[in-house]
């Protein structure tokens, strides 16, 4: 069986969720080989990770060489590494830095690529959800290796054991691809909530919080929720771009997303109209997001939201003893 | 800068899987006009504005001169429209060859500039693509940019992190809607704009072959596109009555999305 590449995407060797979704879809396609690039002496807990997750070969590559330097020297790595193992596919994560090195990679490959894949099926034949959400494409790879870019959340993460045989990869890196600096990282502040684009519960507000998110994060806590925003309340100072959903922002797709005070404008919902269920709070009757909603409700979130909190933690005993056994949809 | 369909229109699929580009009005894609803006900012903050030239580039259908218009009435100085029946239906890779030919024709720019997305195909790739075909660094997605000689320094969101970036001119350069607000074009620009050049070109003049770009040369291709079933209504219901709340949590106990809270309280 032909090896199926995945670049493990992690934070200082924690690998984040995505790394889990990949390997289970590169299952499907051929025998999953994770391609860790970092500090090598970090790697110990990602190999453990993606064994679990059904990685037959680790392929361990030391960045210290290329740390500090964009994606095009993880594009090289690919590069070399693929040439070297002819694999079925290979695998990135719909991120940014994902797309961008798939994006090197397909040209220095001349092989086809496709991005924000939804669902990846034998083939490979992938799934895209385009145009906000209005169109599913299927869609394939016909020259060269397919590089597929897939977003996260599309899959439900499924364990297998895997021989996880560990080889070092070394690879030649050129000038030119060390020629765009990072000078300051400055990591995202831990808010202490899921991930934005991990999480399984979203509650997003809008203009319509009138400034004051309280009544949204008491609400996400409430869920073991993560807190998301309108570009509005981006740019009204209300809350950091890196909770902005949509198309300029972070794409999610939540098996809930709840949003209040937000009217659901074409690039609002180009970032989440995939999630599972959508409820939405809003004043206004004829808001365009509940065209969306499973479930809306006409009024005031600044009432609704904290309702809903006292309502959780009342009756939480009650809801457990109904609710507590049985597992979340996946 | 991409000419695309109205986002905000019913934006379909033609019959051979393509974007049908004739059934929807089309524009310079929002997104690039962030990218116009930041390079008219570059040139007439550095000290010599007369001597930096802003060119428009665009590779799509004839309509697509539409754009390159636009561009020049936001104060771009030249204007070049690479269209060819052979370019339909083209993808990443194609496109970022065709553009890559382009600006090699156009000269050797200092700064090849894009938007961080169309807002069609919206996959953020072309510029690291054209970065590599070019050999040039990359600035990608930048929120924040300061040009210093041939030093250019970034800011971005990135996935994980907020980063300062550097490279050396020339480079490509890409810009996030957060790099600061667009001009409109006042009468006096418009009118101005009619007597900018604008050059267009075919595949030949580039000196590529039809049969290197297009659908029928594609890397990858779309097998089937549906249109997603309109959503069944969901429940609407009103709070006058103070009921919101309640149907909220009915909504979240039914759908068996409580459980995260109960290990939360
Ligand atoms: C190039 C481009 C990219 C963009 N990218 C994004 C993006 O990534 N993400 C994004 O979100 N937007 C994006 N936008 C902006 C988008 O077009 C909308 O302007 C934006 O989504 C509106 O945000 P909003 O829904 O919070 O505000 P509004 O549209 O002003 O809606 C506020 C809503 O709140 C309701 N409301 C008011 N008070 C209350 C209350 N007390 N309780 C409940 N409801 C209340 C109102 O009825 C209204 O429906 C982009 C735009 C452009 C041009
Ligand atoms: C719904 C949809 C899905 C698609 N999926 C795929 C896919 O999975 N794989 C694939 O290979 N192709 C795909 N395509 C085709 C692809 O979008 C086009 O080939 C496109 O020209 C390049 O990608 P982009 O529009 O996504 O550009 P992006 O990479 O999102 O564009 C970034 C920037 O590059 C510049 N730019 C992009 N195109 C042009 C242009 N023609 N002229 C000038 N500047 C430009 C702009 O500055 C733009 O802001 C898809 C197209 C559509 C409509």
């Amino acid at each position: 069986m032909s090896e199926v590449l995945v670049l493990v995407d992690h934070v200082d060797g924690a690998i984040r969720k995505p790394t889990a979704e990949l390997l289970t879809v590169a299952r499907r396609l051929g025998e999953p080989s994770a391609v860790f690039i970092g500090r090598t002496d970090h790697s110990a807990g990602a190999v453990a990770a993606v064994r679990k997750y059904g990685a037959a070969k680790v392929y361990l590559v030391d960045d210290s060489e290329i740390r500090d330097y964009l994606v095009a020297p993880k594009a090289e790595v690919l590069q070399q590494l693929a040439v070297k193992v002819s694999p079925a596919a290979i695998l990135v994560t719909s991120s940014f830095e994902g797309k961008e090195i798939a994006g090197r990679l397909a040209v220095k490959l001349g092989s086809g690529l496709i991005t924000d894949a939804v669902d990846v099926q034998e083939g490979p034949v992938t799934t895209q959800s385009v145009f906000a959400g209005n169109y599913t494409v299927r869609a394939k790879v016909t020259k060269g290796t397919p590089i597929i870019a897939v977003k996260p959340n599309s899959s439900a993460p499924e364990e297998s054991d895997g021989a996880g045989a560990v080889e070092e990869f070394r690879a030649t890196i050129s000038e030119s691809a060390k020629s765009a600096r990072i000078l300051a990282s400055e990591p995202r502040q831990a808010t202490g909530r899921p991930d934005l684009a991990e999480a399984a519960i979203v509650v997003a507000g809008g203009r319509g919080t009138g400034g004051d998110f309280t009544p949204v994060e008491k609400l996400a806590d409430a869920l073991g929720a993560a807190v998301g925003a309108s570009r509005a309340a981006v740019d009204s100072g209300w809350i950091s771009h890196a909770f902005q959903i949509g198309q300029t922002g972070k794409t999610v797709s939540p098996r809930l997303y709840i949003a209040g005070g937000i009217s659901g404008a074409i690039q609002h919902r180009a970032g989440m109209q995939t999630s599972k269920a959508i409820v939405a709070v809003n004043t206004d009757a004829d808001a365009p997001i509940f065209e969306l909603a499973d479930l809306g409700v006409v009024g005031d979130l600044r009432v609704v939201f904290p309702k809903v909190v006292e309502l959780l933690a009342g009756t939480a005993g009650g809801i457990s003893a109904s609710v507590g056994t049985s597992q979340p949809e996946a | 800068m991409k000419y695309v369909p109205d986002a905000t229109a019913d934006r379909r699929f033609a019959p051979n899987n393509t974007v049908d580009r004739e059934s929807v009005d089309g524009l310079l894609s929002e997104l690039d006009e962030y990218a116009v803006e930041q390079a008219l900012r570059i040139k007439e903050t550095s000290g010599n504005p007369e001597d930096v030239r802003v060119t428009a580039l665009c590779v799509g259908p004839e309509k697509g001169i539409d754009a390159v218009r636009k561009a020049l009435q936001m104060g771009a100085d030249i204007g070049v429209h690479v269209t060819d029946e052979a370019v339909a239906g083209s993808d990443a890779i194609a496109t970022s060859l065709v553009l890559a030919k382009a600006v090699e024709k156009i000269g050797s720019p200092q700064l090849v500039m894009c938007g961080m997305s169309s807002t069609d195909g919206a996959m953020g790739v072309v510029p690291a693509m054209l970065a590599e075909r070019l050999d040039l660094p990359q600035l990608t997605l930048a929120s924040v940019i300061e040009v210093l000689d041939d030093q250019v320094r970034i800011r971005r969101d990135g996935d994980v992190a907020t980063e300062d970036i550097g490279a050396t001119m020339p480079l490509v350069l890409s810009v996030t809607d957060q790099s600061g607000g667009v001009r409109y074009p006042s009468f006096k620009a418009i009118m101005a704009a009619k007597k900018k050049p604008l050059e267009t070109y075919s595949l030949s003049d580039l000196g590529l072959d039809a049969d290197e770009v297009g659908h029928s040369a594609a890397w990858s291709e779309v097998v089937g596109t549906t249109e997603r079933p309109p959503r069944t209504a969901g429940a609407i219901v009103n709070d006058e009555d103070g009921s919101g709340a309640m149907a909220l949590v009915g909504f979240l106990a039914s759908n068996k999305h409580i459980r995260g809270a109960v290990e939360h309280v």
